[in-house]
């Protein structure tokens, strides 16, 4: 049918082997394509769930089985734990100290101070005892900041004081160790020591400390903590609970969701469901 | 006629036939003509010395070369340009201010944490930008290594790369050749110097261009004669006017005029012509194909700009966090610090001095301003760069998108535009290479009342030959019309013996096909006949027929008609015309009428299957009536000066007159492969489809027959000047007016349109666009448009494409997608629907980027109040670093390049789909809260539970308690799994990759904290997996409880969404997954042919217009059908 090729304006024989050649490479790059296809033409075998009311509730349901025995065993772990909390910054003071800061800065009074805890239950050893700072802001930045690594690890580079102001130099001398953070206690709760004898309840310990840091300037609280310690750590009821109600909210969820697949089912791949099935039409 | 040779058959003198577009000043002007005045002014300072291209290549004529470049950078520029535009985006400005401010003790940071991502993502970017400048530049080589035949001197033509090319050279360009430059034609294969010019890649039309030399350069034939050939043309600038040109000629001490007729442009194509010669006038950039190509604007997408705006709504929350937290610090700095002597506030510097608050305030508001930097995400222009990177190349790569013709895939030349093809509203679309492939087939006839031809063109050829065996008195007119009005060269192929013909319009090509399968093959033309065979079916013999030709009154847009007039042998004056339908009817005699109304019925009925129809007529002439037209007609044929024109219209009106009419052709204007479906398909994904051509009307209303975009009974309006003879300033007045009245009547008609089913049509002509394109006019032509269906604007300059475009684009407020020359690919169209998945995602992906920069970035700010406002990060500046560069932005790039919805198949089953992307609903606002929400509530998750878990309790059985570190490190964690968890839900398409990424991510984090442990670098995190955190369960349980805490109410919301409020990608997914669309067809195909817009253009639209006319006919019992007989 060359009636078609004389019909358009182009015509000329002469290139028809040109033409071949062209089409022979396309043919060519085609093939090229289809072999490395699966990837480029993003038609890889893919997984492709869908959120049924089956899933949904298998889904809830799990979290819910797997998280209510994480929460009970937590919450038992942290009943287990036996905690002697004792604040002593307040009874250390004599109470005829009327002004508790000039007090804690008059270096000549001696601050021995006794305190006697009384142990409720029994306590497993190892007790650990910790040191409690409260309102302590040891994550200030000035004070996080003021620390110098090269001068801790290093004994030739005590003269490196870089970051440590304001606790850096000391008459033109460099502080060594340096910065604020060695110079005092940096958590909240610091582990202080343990203690390797089984307690029993009603026992009484008499620990005697010396009241010396200075909290009263700004109102923090000192304590004295002995404490047992679980696999978990220490006494943490929150983990407990938190565990506890995502694990029930879970189950509940799983409870709503069967209650609206039963009450309000729809069918999966429901055509009635498709938006132009849904409204009303003709615009 | 000395000159033997095969070429001695094209040397035709078309300027001796051609009554019209040859025109040709006469004579020599000595430079006064009215077009030379002013040349060697300012603007008209270019003197090219012809064939002696030696002289421009030095001052002061030294012109720029040929070569041309369209990148954006060069080498040296290329580091200082493009970091710049790096910068001109507001983050990363942002993030430069921060990273310089990191090098102060203000940062909170270590200034490498600062620079690090900023580094690596601006790099990406740039190397993005590169690599596309790179492409471009390969591109610009392909076209400066083209060849061309340049005279080298003594009369020799050697073969030089195009951007060798020098203003002067002579050049001669082959047959379907581009010109080089832009060049003044001086000869070609035809013997009266003309030649045939597509110009389809400047202005889109199609007919070919007719451009003529001047009279005194015709000499110049062969290679020889440019031995010696010398010249000198003064002419304008460079400028972009594509059809102007003042200049003239200077050859052997005469002046010659030029005008547009000896310009060929660069970028034209060389085509019905063996080769030209010409000299070269504008070179690269001078010429005007360049000189009209304007720096591509950086197009940005909808979904960037509404990011921007995200941007600054974050970069708000953020300006408001860094207030609170340095009006807090203040505060506490004047009154808790004097009482924190552990910090020592006596030795402070005025960071943060206690007696000067509101210094140091201002001081932290910095500190604080770069802290919260990470509620800013800083991989999200990288990360959606990428991904668009990645999508380009899938479309480049698509096997659905492969030409199997020529081998080439689509090409997606700018990558930043891909989300939006999930979102057009409106389409664009130029007609010709776009919607039709530029060939026409003859498929119908009427001929004497009759209609022949039913089908494909094959069909229609068994049909004509059986036609052409009974043969008729109304016959042989109707095939000498078709073999004999026309301008076309008949080509003889050597080998075989076909022939071929080279028309100026494709349908010519197919009349003249068509006329072979009738018996009437024409197969000679010379300067004064053309010669046809007859084939006689009954003796199967076939004699050869001369006709002189006394006359051709060629078509123009104009007249819409062309006549020749012929003497065939026996002295027998004809006159044959050819032309639309309306004009030839207006011209026929009383007694030619016979066939009207049953032409005009077929007319109609051939118009409404989308064939471009003409009506035929013919007309014996008297010796005595022709004898004393001609001699009017030569006088005013060779009539000087402006009138000229008109009385050859006036004079040639005369002839055309009492025409008898034989009949009507209905040619195929071809589609594109697949355009009729596409449209429709688009149609029925409720895309608005504009078609803007510069074609005329007739023609461009015919192709939006062809292409369904119209159809009988649908309204037109049509808007366009009324030709009258005002004074030119009343008539733009008068003009404006009745375009006002069109547009009013127009917008009143529909609104008055009670019948849900009417569709109306908007057609406009050029004329009329750009009056309607002002200022005054532009939105109630807009809003009448918007009512239509279809609007379609014909005789359209480019620049009005563009301003249409941005009327549309600005005016309905909604993405349009234009298509033109160059995209020429139909199947790219049809891709365009695929843009659901495309569009979906990226919004999602916007979405999760602020989801998790708010999640950790108010992380960041609760634990700073925590403590004590004082710009302490709970993170390790590493952690930080890497957390939006590496270990939560790859699964997002694997969530918007490889994510389906639904598979492409389906895309394409359920065009509806498609209108999720331009109704926005997967990132409209109310989504966009949502999720930042969801980041608002994770990050109270985040630090709250793991605050009170790791408050001051001892974390593992052997009584430690945590540190900042430890907290920091399970918060972190926690976020990692919390992200990356979240997008995992997102995800409805997993391969292989998107667990790598997503699980990778995951376990990239515990990798590095393991080595990053390992380094003395980590500080406090010093072997925190290995020694601190990994034993203690307590971690473990931590990140589980976190995780699923903050997943849980993403999980509710997608659940109820889909049991309650399910989209419709939900229930096609389910019903797919079902397998139900195997086992209930019925269902599945019912639903396939809903899932469609309500539309009212397109194939199916009309089809349902043809069953709903059917059926109103039955009702009213009238004939359906008539039964037309042979008269």
């Amino acid at each position: 049918m060359d009636d078609h090729a004389a019909g358009s304006s182009a015509g000329g024989s002469g290139d028809s082997g040109a033409s071949r050649e062209a089409l022979q490479e396309a043919q060519l790059k085609l093939v090229l394509m289809q072999t490395d296809s699966k990837f480029t033409q993003q038609e890889l075998p893919a997984c492709k769930p869908i959120l049924t009311p089956k899933w949904v509730i298998t889904v809830f349901v799990i979290v819910g089985v797997i998280f209510v025995p994480i929460g009970i065993a937590s919450l038992r772990a942290s009943q287990q734990v036996v905690e002697i909390v004792d604040r002593y910054d307040d009874a250390c003071v004599p109470a005829n100290a009327t002004d508790k800061l000039s007090y804690i800065q008059n270096s000549s009074i001696p601050k021995t101070c006794t305190r006697t805890l009384m142990v409720t239950k029994d306590m497993k050893q190892p007790i650990f005892v910790y040191y409690q700072l409260d309102n302590f802001y040891q994550n200030h930045r000035r004070y996080v900041k003021s620390r110098n690594d090269v001068q801790l690890r290093d004994a030739s580079k005590a003269n490196d004081t870089a970051n440590c102001d304001p606790e850096a130099t000391a008459n033109g001398q460099p502080i060594v160790p340096c910065g604020l953070i060695a110079w005092t206690l940096p958590t909240f709760r610091k582990l202080y020591g343990r203690i390797h004898v089984d307690l029993k309840a009603n026992d009484t310990i008499t620990v005697q400390l010396e009241n010396n840091y200075n909290t009263y300037s700004f109102g923090g609280k000192k304590k004295l903590v002995l404490s047992t310690a679980t696999w978990l750590g220490g006494k943490n009821d929150f983990l407990g609970f938190a565990y506890l109600s995502v694990g029930g909210l879970c189950f509940f969820l799983a409870f709503a969701f069967t209650l609206l697949y039963l009450i309000k089912p729809r069918k999966q791949g429901d055509n009635n469901y498709l938006s132009w099935n849904r409204t009303p039409t003709g615009r | 006629m000395g000159r033997g040779g095969g070429r001695r058959r094209d040397r035709l003198r078309w300027s001796k036939l051609y009554t019209f577009s040859c025109f040709r000043p006469h004579g020599a002007d000595d430079g006064a003509g009215p077009s030379a005045t002013g040349l060697g002014g300012p603007g008209f300072t270019r003197v090219v010395h012809c064939n002696n291209p030696a002289l421009h290549r030095r001052k002061p004529l030294k012109y720029m070369l040929n070569h041309i470049s369209t990148t954006k950078y060069n080498i040296i520029t290329f580091f200082p340009k493009a970091i710049f535009e790096q910068f001109r985006r507001v983050a990363n400005l942002y993030f430069l201010l921060t990273a310089i401010l990191s090098l102060t003790p203000v940062c909170p940071f270590s200034a490498v944490s600062m620079i690090a991502p900023l580094a690596f993502v601006v790099g990406l970017s740039m190397i993005k930008e590169g690599i596309e400048d790179w492409r471009r530049f390969i591109q610009d080589m392909k076209v400066n290594n083209r060849k061309v035949g340049v005279h080298r001197g003594d009369g020799e033509f050697v073969y030089r790369h195009w951007e060798d090319l020098c203003v002067g050279d002579v050049v001669k360009v082959e047959k379907d050749q581009f010109f080089p430059a832009d060049l003044l034609l001086l000869s070609s294969s035809y013997e009266d110097g003309i030649c045939y010019v597509e110009t389809m890649n400047l202005d889109g039309e199609t007919n070919l261009k007719v451009k003529r030399s001047l009279e005194v350069t015709l000499a110049l034939e062969d290679d020889e004669s440019f031995k010696d050939f010398r010249g000198v043309i003064r002419c304008e600038d460079p400028n972009p006017s594509l059809y102007t040109f003042v200049g003239n000629f200077e050859y052997e001490r005469q002046m010659y005029s030029i005008d547009p007729f000896q310009i060929l442009l660069r970028d034209s194509k060389l085509r019905n012509t063996a080769f030209i010669y010409g000299v070269v006038i504008f070179t690269g950039h001078d010429s005007k194909v360049m000189q009209n190509s304007t720096e591509s604007p950086s197009k940005r997408s909808r979904i960037e700009k509404k990011m921007d705006l995200i941007i600054y709504i974050l970069f708000t929350v953020l300006v408001l966090i860094s207030l609170i937290s340095s009006i807090g610090f203040a505060v506490r700095i004047k009154l808790d610090l004097p009482h924190w002597w552990y910090l020592q506030p006596q030795s402070s510097n005025k960071l943060d001095d206690p007696s000067r608050p509101a210094l140091s305030g201002i001081f932290h508001l910095i500190t604080a301003l770069i802290l919260y930097g990470y509620l800013i995400p800083i991989s999200l222009y990288v990360s959606i760069e990428l991904v668009k990177v990645l999508q380009a190349h899938f479309i480049n790569q698509d096997i659905h998108m492969f030409d199997e013709e020529t081998g080439n895939t689509a090409q997606a030349r700018t990558s930043n535009l891909n989300e939006e093809l999930g979102q057009v509203h409106t389409i664009l679309s130029d007609k010709t290479g776009t919607l039709t492939c530029n060939q026409m087939d003859f498929l119908k006839c009427s001929v004497a009342g009759v209609s022949y031809g039913v089908g494909s063109s094959e069909v229609e050829i068994a049909a004509a030959k059986q036609m052409a065996s009974g043969a008729d008195d109304h016959d042989i007119p109707y095939k000498m019309i078709l073999a004999l009005c026309h301008t076309a060269i008949p080509e003889i192929n050597e080998e075989t013996g076909a022939i071929t013909y080279e028309a100026e319009s494709p349908d010519e090509g197919a009349f003249l096909v068509a006329a072979r399968e009738f018996g009437f093959e024409f197969f000679k033309r010379t300067q004064s006949s053309v010669f046809v065979r007859e084939k006689h079916t009954s003796s199967k013999g076939v004699t050869e027929r001369e006709f002189k030709i006394l006359n051709l009154l060629e078509f123009n847009s104009k007249r819409k008609r062309m006549t020749v007039i012929l003497k065939d042998e026996d002295d027998q004056i004809l006159l044959f015309c050819k032309g639309a339908d309306s004009i030839i009817f207006d011209r026929l005699a009383k007694n030619g009428r016979v066939y009207e109304p049953d032409t005009n019925r077929h007319l109609n009925e051939y118009g409404e299957a989308g064939l471009r129809t003409l009506a035929l007529s013919y007309r014996v002439l008297e010796e005595s009536e022709y004898a004393s037209w001609n001699s009017e007609f030569l006088k005013a044929k060779t009539a000087i000066g402006p009138d000229r024109e008109l009385q050859l219209e006036r004079v040639s009106d005369m002839i055309e007159r009492e025409l008898i009419l034989v009949g009507a052709t209905a040619v195929e204007d071809k589609l594109q492969k697949g355009v009729p479906q596409c449209i429709d398909r688009l149609a029925q994904a409720g895309l608005k489809i504009w078609v803007l051509t510069g074609d005329k009307m007739e023609t461009a209303i015919n192709i939006g027959y062809a292409c369904s975009l119209l159809r009988q009974g649908m309204k037109q309006i049509c808007l366009s000047i009324p030709t009258g003879d005002q004074v030119a300033q009343d008539a733009r007045k008068a003009a404006k007016e009745s375009l006002m009245l069109q547009i009013a009547n127009g917008s009143q008609m529909v609104k008055l349109e009670k019948d849900p089913d009417a569709a109306f049509a908007l057609i406009i002509d050029g004329k009329a666009l750009a009056f309607v394109l002002e200022d005054d006019m532009k939105h109630m032509f807009l809003n009448l448009a918007i009512e239509c269906a279809s609007v379609i604007c014909c005789r359209v300059s480019p620049k009005q494409k563009a301003l249409v475009t941005r009327l549309v684009k600005e005016g309905i407020g909604q993405t349009t997608l234009a298509i033109g020359d160059g995209a020429n690919d139909v199947g790219m169209i049809q891709e365009a629907d695929i843009g659901v998945g495309i569009s979906g995602v990226e919004g999602m992906q916007i979405c999760y980027f602020f989801y998790k920069n708010i999640a950790f970035g108010l992380t960041i700010f609760y634990f700073e109040a925590f403590a004590g406002f004082s710009g302490q990060s709970v993170y390790d500046d590493w952690f930080m670093l890497l957390f939006n560069v590496v270990l939560t932005s790859l699964p997002v790039i694997s969530l918007g390049v490889f994510e389906q919805d639904v598979s492409s198949e389906i895309c394409l089953q359920f065009p509806a789909l498609y209108q999720q992307g331009p109704k926005n609903l997967f990132f409209d606002w109310y989504r966009i809260l949502g999720w930042m929400g969801n980041g608002l509530y994770s990050s109270l998750i985040i630090f709250f539970l793991n605050i009170c878990i790791f408050y001051d309790q001892a974390i593992r059985a052997g009584g430690q308690t945590a540190d900042m570190a430890a907290v920091g490190t399970t918060m972190f964690t926690c976020i990692i799994w919390a992200v990356n968890m979240q997008i995992a839900l997102t995800m409805s398409h997993f391969t292989w990759i998107q667990h790598v990424f997503v699980w990778g991510s995951i376990a990239t984090w515990y990798l590095f904290i393991l080595a990053y442990g390992m380094t003395l670098k980590s500080r406090d995190n010093y072997k925190i997996l290995l020694e601190v955190l990994g034993p203690a369960p307590l971690y473990w349980a931590a990140t589980l409880l976190v995780t699923a805490a903050c997943n849980i109410p993403y999980l509710i919301h997608i659940s109820y969404q889909r049991s309650c409020n399910p989209l419709d990608h939900h229930v096609i997914q389910e019903i797919k997954y079902l397998r139900k669309d195997v086992e209930d067809q019925t269902m599945w195909k019912r639903e396939r042919s809903k899932a469609r817009q309500k539309t009212k253009i397109g194939f199916t639209a009309r089809v349902d217009a043809k069953i709903k006319q059917i059926r109103g006919k039955l009702q009213k019992k009238g004939p359906a059908l008539t039964i037309h007989t042979v008269s």
